[in-house]
């Protein structure tokens, strides 16, 4: 019996074979866009916890001092010889041509078992590693890229590293970052001998850390990986809705099938578990597919996510995708999932239907009368939520949550708002056809829902994201203008330099403005203090969203700081709290500086101030206030008769275009996952098109019959879909908009921090509506050639009740 | 000659093989003339009611409507001349699903410019529809779909009204109201009709009878 019944269902699909491709396609995109997207996280966190496990920081103590700045050796060994098991690192980065490396010098012999890795301590690799001139451990990729490097000790591949990390001994480190006698942090082991002296009194300004559960960086880059999510569970929804449409319209042409099948003795319960097998086996199939293709989606994003990670956040993630099993089979019960959510409701009604249920199929349009109530109650109740969370939600999960339920709301009443519209124009209508043409779209419209809330799910998206990418470019050039007002920009190799730079470039420029920071924690998160010189430029151009009367007085005098907008939203301060900086140092703030694209919380002092709170701060970089005619010439002999490296010299514009090119790069992901989504609904478009396609005939050929043509229906179908397809955009428009509302004044804030003034693009509302006609027209134009090609024979088979 | 067929063959192709349905076929029908077609199932009598109507080219032969060959037609003109010339009415009412009953009544009239908004109240009125006029087709009994069906086919003032087993789908009682009524107003139009029946005793009312039978007609 299983295989007669099993046989009669799936027969189904060998005589609706566009349901079948329409079904598996829709599966396989939304697992495909998902698990792309999890391959790209997953592949980010396991880099970050990579280099969180490199050191043992996730499992062990460390002791750093409290201001997070490096101290002097001479406490390491202090501590060694009150007894502290304990174990230098000296952490830094420096650039080799292109690459900016991270060096990680460590002392492999004091440190804890497990804290370096295995490669370098193990076999014969601890002589040649600890004695000059040294060996550096370094992934694959990056020997292979460091191979002509010179200055560098030799280079040896360690598997597991992470690319741009150099694991050198912790000398080569003090001597590579020119930090002699330097330390950034020591390894705590996790076994202490008793009755050591106390930390405090063996080295005062030092503090014991507990191991960190996630790495710095991760909690930098969540709210980056948050979006790709959001974005991810867009694709996977869309998707999901060309499987429901597909699953709803196989089992309601089965319905007569069904009750045959009933009426002959098969069990409901056994009906429901062939059926609930059925959708399980095509799930696996097209689930298969479908990682394949996330697996795909994920290896041609990562380059541009790496290289966005590295960017903006200075993480360093691999290019190439390494995913566990884990990942394939977690895809394939995503889509099974999937699948058996999308086909529930039809189960359900299954399990529902009475025995002596009318054979035919339901009308759609009656069925969906009632339904479309409840989808309209549903996406009142979902824009009140929506509504609740704009006025009382807080932080990046209730403005997911709000962005959530505005789009499933807005989706959810397309059809009744449709209906309504095409309701009205069929009264306003006056000819026989136009009511007709009006009357009949307003019949397909349940038919079509689905596909067209997924085309406004896409456009809306499309809309929302591109008004913020748009508006954050157009902010963001106008604030580099502000920010980058110095000519030129230059770097030393060392201290040494740097004074005589100094020395030399004072009768030939403006100005010498220092770029000197320190790095630490600012409000418990990474962050980073900056002295500021007292000069004009940062009077006249400093980009200030708020600001006390006499602020930069007070700044120069070292008696207030200023803060970025990301610290000011991060730890809720206004002008005039209170600032700690690292090390415990507190300064009223004076005013707030917009800081677009930085992830960290900064603050600016007084230059003389940051010299006398951290004395050993890097003096290596500069602004430089000249001329703008003499720009190149200095440039040139900055190069020439002082002698800096080419690389050391940068010039404004150059900067402007480094700025613009991270953040283009930034959106690149975005920007491709946008149009995948949009290829995900022209999709259903098409395929409840085609779908519908089959099953317009009956309709059509009385029409026919009464006196057109069928190039004439062709054409008013393809009108059709046109139609509906402008109406979505129209009605996408709002959505998008108040999409975008969200992502700039809730979510970017929550997520990096800082809100930006939304712009409006017109042009390219234009450009995405004609988009959306191509869409829909190119959808409809493959159902309409098959009307404008179908036999009249075809079309007579619709009257014909014998030959 | 309102509707003529001369030495008609028609046929189809079938699992690779050609199927006859008939061939020779000649007929005519004169204005104000009530034809009955009959014949046994899969004779051919919907086929030979379509080429009639222009849906349809025969194989071989011609259908002349008003003298036109309807063959030598482009589809446009075939269209236009089903809109303005001939009244469709089939055993499935094949009514239009989306309009109310008022407006599948004109549709046809208006699609031909040629709406008669009293004659359409007279049809609803003589038909019995005039209570019924706003609700739709799925909310109608099946003799209520028919004779909409027949008052849109009539609503223009054909010449020629084709109809297939307009009542094949009704019990008796409401198949012989119909018919009462289509014929009544098909002979107070004058025009000409076609219908296919299975029905001897359908057959019996019209004027003539033509029998499609063994791939030919019979009379």
């Amino acid at each position: 019996m299983i295989r007669a019944t099993l046989a009669a269902l799936m027969s189904h699909w060998w005589r609706h074979p566009l349901q079948l491709v329409s079904l598996a396609v829709g599966l396989a995109l939304a697992t495909g866009l998902w698990t792309g997207v999890q391959a790209i996280n997953g592949q980010a966190r396991d880099s970050y916890d990579r280099a969180a496990r490199l050191l043992g920081q996730n499992r062990f103590a460390t002791i750093e001092a409290a201001d997070g700045q490096r101290f002097g050796q001479a406490r390491y060994v202090a501590l060694r010889r009150a007894g502290w098991q304990v174990s230098p690192v000296l952490e830094g980065a420096m650039r080799v041509g292109d690459l900016r490396l991270r060096i990680l010098g460590v002392d492999p012999v004091t440190a804890p078992p497990d804290a370096v890795p295995r490669t370098v301590t193990g076999g014969g690799s601890l002589l040649p590693f600890i004695t000059p001139p040294g060996v550096a451990f370094a992934a694959p990729q990056t020997v292979s890229a460091l191979d002509a490097a010179s200055g560098l000790p030799a280079l040896r591949v360690a598997e597991g590293l992470l690319p741009g990390v150099l694991v050198v001994d912790i000398g080569i480190a003090q001597r590579l970052l020119s930090a002699p006698g330097a330390v950034s942090r020591l390894i705590v082991a996790p076994e202490q001998p008793v009755g050591r002296a106390p930390l405090a009194d063996v080295a005062p300004g030092l503090v014991q850390r507990a191991p960190q559960a996630r790495a710095d960086i991760s909690r930098l880059t969540d709210s980056f990986h948050l979006n790709l999510t959001a974005f991810g569970l867009l694709s996977f929804a869309v998707g999901l809705f060309i499987v429901h449409a597909a699953v709803g319209l196989a089992f309601e042409q089965r319905r007569t099938l069904f009750r045959t099948l009933r009426a002959i003795g098969v069990p409901l319960v056994g009906l429901i578990a062939l059926l609930g097998a059925e959708i399980v086996v095509l799930a696996l199939g097209a689930g298969l597919a479908g990682v394949a293709l996330g697996y795909g989606i994920a290896a041609a994003l990562l380059p541009d996510v790496a290289a966005t990670l590295r960017g903006l956040y200075g993480a360093s993630v691999p290019g190439t995708l390494d995913l566990s099993a884990g990942w394939w089979l977690g895809g394939l019960a995503v889509a099974v999932l999937g699948a058996a959510a999308a086909s529930a409701q039809s189960l359900w009604r299954v399990w529902r239907m009475p025995l002596l249920a009318p054979a035919q199929p339901r009308a759609w349009a009656r069925a969906s009368a009632r339904s479309m109530v409840a989808q309209s109650a549903l996406a009142a109740g979902l824009a009140m939520a929506a509504l609740a969370l704009a006025l009382w939600g807080q932080g990046l999960v209730a403005g997911f949550a709000l962005l959530a339920a505005m789009l499933l709301g807005a989706a959810l009443a397309l059809p009744a708002v449709l209906s309504a519209l095409l309701w009205g124009a069929e009264r306003t209508a006056t000819g026989a056809l136009a009511q007709w043409f009006w009357a009949d779209t307003r019949q397909q419209l349940p038919g079509l829902s689905l596909a067209l809330m997924a085309l406004l799910l896409a456009l809306a998206a499309n809309i929302g994201v591109g008004t913020m990418v748009a508006s954050f470019r157009q902010t963001f050039t106008g604030w580099l203008d502000q920010r980058l007002a110095s000519e030129l920009y230059v770097t030393a190799a060392s201290e040494a330099q740097a004074a005589r730079l100094r020395t030399w470039l004072a009768p030939r420029t403006d100005a010498v403005l220092p770029i000197w920071s320190v790095e630490g924690p600012l409000a418990g998160a990474p962050g980073a203090v900056f002295g500021v010189a007292d000069h004009r430029t940062y009077r006249d151009n400093w980009p200030m969203l708020r600001i006390q009367p006499g602020a930069w007085d007070r700044v120069a005098q070292g008696r207030a700081a200023l803060i970025n907008e990301q610290l000011m939203r991060r730890a809720g301060l206004v002008p005039g709290d209170m600032l700690r900086l690292p090390g415990g140092h507190a300064l009223p703030v004076a005013g707030v500086y917009s800081d677009y694209g930085n992830p960290r919380g900064e603050a600016m002092i007084g230059v003389d101030l940051l010299t006398a709170l951290y004395p050993q701060v890097p003096r290596l970089r500069y602004a430089i206030r000249v001329d703008p005619a003499q720009v190149a010439a200095l440039a040139r002999a900055l190069v020439e008769d002082f002698g800096l490296p080419p690389d050391n010299v940068t010039d404004q514009a150059r900067i402007k275009a480094m700025s613009l090119g991270i953040f283009e790069q930034t959106f690149t992901v975005t920007a491709a996952l946008n149009v995948l989504t949009m290829g995900v609904a022209g999709f259903a478009m098409l395929m409840s098109l085609l779908t519908l396609s089959t099953m317009r005939l009956p309709q059509l050929a009385p029409v026919w019959a009464l006196g057109l043509t069928r190039a004439r229906l062709a054409w008013l179908e393809l009108g059709r879909a046109l139609m509906l397809a402008a109406l979505t955009m129209v009605l996408a428009l709002p959505v998008g908009l108040l999409l975008a509302w969200v992502l700039l004044a809730v979510v970017n804030v929550a997520a990096f921090g800082w809100r930006l003034p939304m712009h409006l693009f017109p042009a390219d509302w234009a450009r995405l509506a004609a988009l959306a006609l191509l869409a829909g027209g190119l959808a409809a134009a493959w159902p309409a050639l098959r009307l404008l090609r179908t036999a009249p024979a075809d079309l007579l088979k619709v009257f014909a009740h014998e030959r | 000659m309102l509707l003529e067929g001369r030495d008609i063959a028609k046929g189809y192709d079938s699992g690779g093989e050609h199927v006859q349905v008939f061939s020779g076929v000649s007929f005519s029908v004169a204005s104000g003339e009530a034809v009955a077609l009959t014949g046994e199932s899969g004779s051919g009598k919907s086929t030979l009611l379509h080429l009639c109507a222009g849906l349809d080219r025969p194989d071989r032969g011609q259908v002349r409507l008003d003298g036109v060959p309807l063959g030598a037609l482009r589809d446009a003109s075939r269209a236009r001349l089903r809109r303005t010339r001939i009244g469709l009415v089939f055993q499935q009412f094949n009514l239009i699903p989306s309009l109310p009953v008022a407006a599948n009544l004109s549709f046809q009239a208006r699609l031909a410019g040629r709406e008669d908004t009293a004659w359409t109240g007279t049809l609803a009125e003589r038909l019995g529809l005039t209570p019924l006029l706003r609700r739709y087709p799925e909310q109608l009994s099946g003799g209520q779909q028919q004779r909409v069906a027949i008052g849109r086919a009539l609503a223009g003032r054909p010449g020629l009204i084709l109809a297939d087993e307009p009542t094949g789908n009704l019990d008796e009682a409401t198949g012989d109201t119909v018919m009462d009524l289509l014929l009544g107003l098909v002979a107070e139009t004058g025009a000409g009709l076609l219908m296919v029946t299975h029905s001897r005793r359908l057959a019996d009312r019209l004027d003539r009878r033509l029998r499609l039978s063994g791939g030919a007609l019979c009379r």
